[in-house]
C-alpha cells in the first residue's frame, strides 16, 4: 500500500533545501528565463526579417518553452534524486519502509513544484514581452503539456535510475540528456527535415508529435487526435518503462549491497 | 556470510561483536533490507522481510557511525521527514520529547553539517527511536562520543530497552561497552557466528578475565575456536 504521507516526507525534504538555499532556488527559474528572452528576441528579429509574415513568436518561443517545460520537469525528478546522492543519504532513506513507488512519487512532487515554478516565470516573460499567448494552441495544448509532462518524468526517473547503477560521477551522463534529444524531437524544425534514420527515433520520442503539433496550429491547421493521444500512450509507456527499468536497478543494488556502498563510488 | 541465525528477544540488547570484515555490517544491511541474503529469511515482529518489506522495517530503526543524517538540513528538518516516512504519530509532540530526551533541544535548527560528530550521533540516536521501533539496529552508536558521552547513551538505551521492551542489536569494537550493556554477545567471525551467550558466562566457559580477550582469541584463532565449539 502507498502512503502518500511518505511521498509527502521525500517532497518536503526537497523544500526544505529550497527554502534554504538560494543557489537552488535560482536556477528554476534563471536558465529558463534567459532562455525566453533569447529565443524572444530572436523570433521578434525573424518576424521582421520575414517577408511572408509568418508570426514565429508562437512557433520558435512556443516551442521553446515547451522543451524547457519538458527539461524543467525532467531536473526536478533527477535533481530531487541528486539531493540524496550529494548527501550520501540512500542507506538513511533506503533501510525505512519507504517504498521504490513512495519515494519516486515523491521525486515527482518535488519535480512538480519546482517546475511549476519554472513554467510560471517562462509564461510570465513569454507573454508580458513578446505577446506569447498559450490561448493560441487551443485545447491542445492541455494534451502537448500532459505528453511532455509525462515524458520528462520518465526521462528523469529513467537518468536516476541509470546514476543509482553508475554512481555519483554518472550524474554528468544526465545532463547532456536534453541536448542530445533536441535533434530528434524536432523542436525548431519539422521532422520530415531529418534524414530517414533519425525520423524513425522522432518517432518514438512523444515529444516530437508536441512540436509538430504546434507547428501544425500556427499554420493554421488542426492537429489529429489520434497523434495526440498517440504521444500520450507513447509517453506513459515510456513512464513505465522508466519505472521498471529504475525498480530492476535497485533490486540489483539490494542484491549486490551496492546501496549500503554507494558512497564509495567505486561500483561495477 | 555462512548460516547466521539468531534472534533478538524483547527487552534484549545482543551484542554483535567481531573483527573488522567479520560481516557485522553486513548483517545489519541484511536487516535493513538493503542487501539480500543469498538464502534463509529475516523475520521482525513475525513479519518476513523478503516478503513484506515496508510492513517489517515499519517495526525497525538504526543508527550507524557511517550514516549521518543530510548536514543541510536542521536536526528538526531531518527528524520531521523520517518521522514522515515511518509515518510517526502526533509527530511534533514525538519530536519535542525526543530532542528532550537526547538533550538536543538547543539544536534544533542547527544544521546536521554544523554539529560535532557526538552531537550528530546523537540526532543519529534521536532519529533511530523517533518511531519507537521494536528492534533497534546500532553499528557502533558511541564510536564518536567522548566517555561520558558514550555512557550517557549507553545507559539511556538500556532504559530504553528496558522501559519499552524493544529489542537492540548492538555493534561495537568496545569490548567494555559490550560487556556493559548487553545481556548477549554474538561472536562473528569470516561471516561465521563462533560464539554466542551472555558475556560473563563465555569469560567462564573460554576460561577468559575479560571479553577483550576473548575477542582477541576468536580474531586470531576463529578456525580453533570454531572446532571447539561444534
Amino acid at each position: 500500500m502507498i502512503r502518500t504521507r511518505r511521498m509527502g516526507a521525500i517532497a518536503l525534504r526537497y523544500f526544505y533545501l529550497l527554502r534554504g538555499s538560494p543557489a537552488r532556488i535560482v536556477p528554476l527559474f534563471a536558465w529558463v528565463g534567459i532562455d525566453i528572452v533569447l529565443w524572444g528576441f530572436i523570433s521578434r528579429y525573424l518576424n521582421s526579417v520575414s517577408a511572408a509574415g509568418f508570426n514565429f513568436i508562437p512557433a520558435l518561443l512556443g516551442a521553446v518553452l515547451l522543451w524547457d517545460f519538458l527539461i524543467r520537469i525532467m531536473q526536478g525528478v533527477t535533481m530531487a534524486f541528486f539531493e540524496d546522492v550529494w548527501s550520501r543519504n540512500f542507506l538513511n532513506i533506503f533501510a525505512t519502509p519507504l517504498s521504490i513507488w513512495e519515494y519516486l512519487g515523491g521525486l515527482v512532487i518535488s519535480s512538480i513544484a519546482t517546475s511549476a515554478v519554472g513554467l510560471l516565470v517562462m509564461l510570465l516573460l513569454a507573454g508580458g514581452i513578446f505577446g506569447l499567448s498559450f490561448l493560441a494552441y487551443g485545447i491542445a495544448l492541455v494534451e502537448f503539456l500532459l505528453t511532455l509532462f509525462l515524458f520528462g518524468i520518465a526521462l528523469g526517473v529513467f537518468a536516476s535510475a541509470i546514476v543509482l547503477r553508475l554512481g555519483p560521477a554518472a550524474e554528468w551522463f544526465i545532463w547532456p540528456i536534453p541536448a542530445l534529444l533536441s535533434p530528434f524531437a524536432g523542436v525548431f524544425y519539422p521532422v520530415a527535415t531529418l534524414p530517414a534514420w533519425m525520423r524513425v527515433v522522432s518517432g518514438a520520442l512523444p515529444a516530437s508529435y508536441v512540436f509538430e503539433g504546434v507547428r501544425r496550429i500556427v499554420a493554421g491547421g488542426t492537429v489529429s487526435g489520434a497523434a495526440l493521444a498517440w504521444a500520450a500512450a507513447l509517453a506513459a509507456l515510456d513512464l513505465v518503462l522508466a519505472c521498471w527499468y529504475f525498480a530492476r536497478i535497485y533490486r540489483h543494488a539490494v542484491r549486490t549491497g551496492l546501496i549500503a556502498r554507494y558512497s564509495a563510488e567505486s561500483l561495477s | 556470510m555462512d548460516r547466521v541465525s539468531f534472534h533478538v528477544g524483547r527487552g534484549e540488547i545482543v551484542g554483535l561483536l567481531g573483527p573488522n570484515g567479520a560481516g557485522k555490517t553486513t548483517t545489519i544491511n541484511m536487516i535493513l533490507g538493503v542487501l539480500a541474503p543469498d538464502a534463509g529469511a529475516i523475520r521482525i515482529d513475525g513479519v518476513d522481510l523478503a516478503a513484506h518489506r515496508s510492513r517489517a522495517l515499519e517495526c525497525t530503526n538504526f543508527a550507524a557511525v557511517y550514516a549521518p543524517l543530510p548536514g543541510n538540513l536542521t536536526v528538526y528538518q531531518n527528524l520531521r521527514i523520517f518521522g514522515g516516512i515511518y509515518d510517526v504519530p502526533d509527530l511534533a509532540a514525538r519530536i519535542a520529547a525526543t530532542l528532550e530526551e537526547f538533550d538536543l533541544a538547543r539544536f534544533r535548527n542547527v544544521r546536521c553539517g554544523a554539529l560535532s560528530s557526538g552531537e550528530q550521533t546523537r540526532v543519529s540516536l534521536a532519529k533511530a527511536l523517533l518511531n519507537n521501533p521494536r528492534l533497534l539496529l546500532l553499528d557502533e552508536p558511541t564510536a564518536s562520543l567522548d566517555p561520558a558521552a558514550a555512557r550517557d547513551i549507553r545507559a539511556g538505551i538500556r532504559a530504553v530497552t528496558t522501559r519499552d521492551g524493544r529489542g537492540v542489536l548492538w555493534t561495537s569494537h568496545n569490548m567494555y561497552e559490550a560487556e556493559a550493556v548487553c545481556d548477549r554477545v554474538l561472536f562473528l567471525s569470516h561471516g561465521k557466528i563462533l560464539l554466542d551467550g551472555h558475556p560473563k558466562a563465555l569469560l567462564r566457559e573460554h576460561g577468559m578475565a575479560t571479553l577483550e580477550d576473548l575477542f582477541i582469541a576468536v580474531a586470531r584463532e576463529p578456525l580453533t575456536l570454531e572446532g571447539r565449539d561444534s
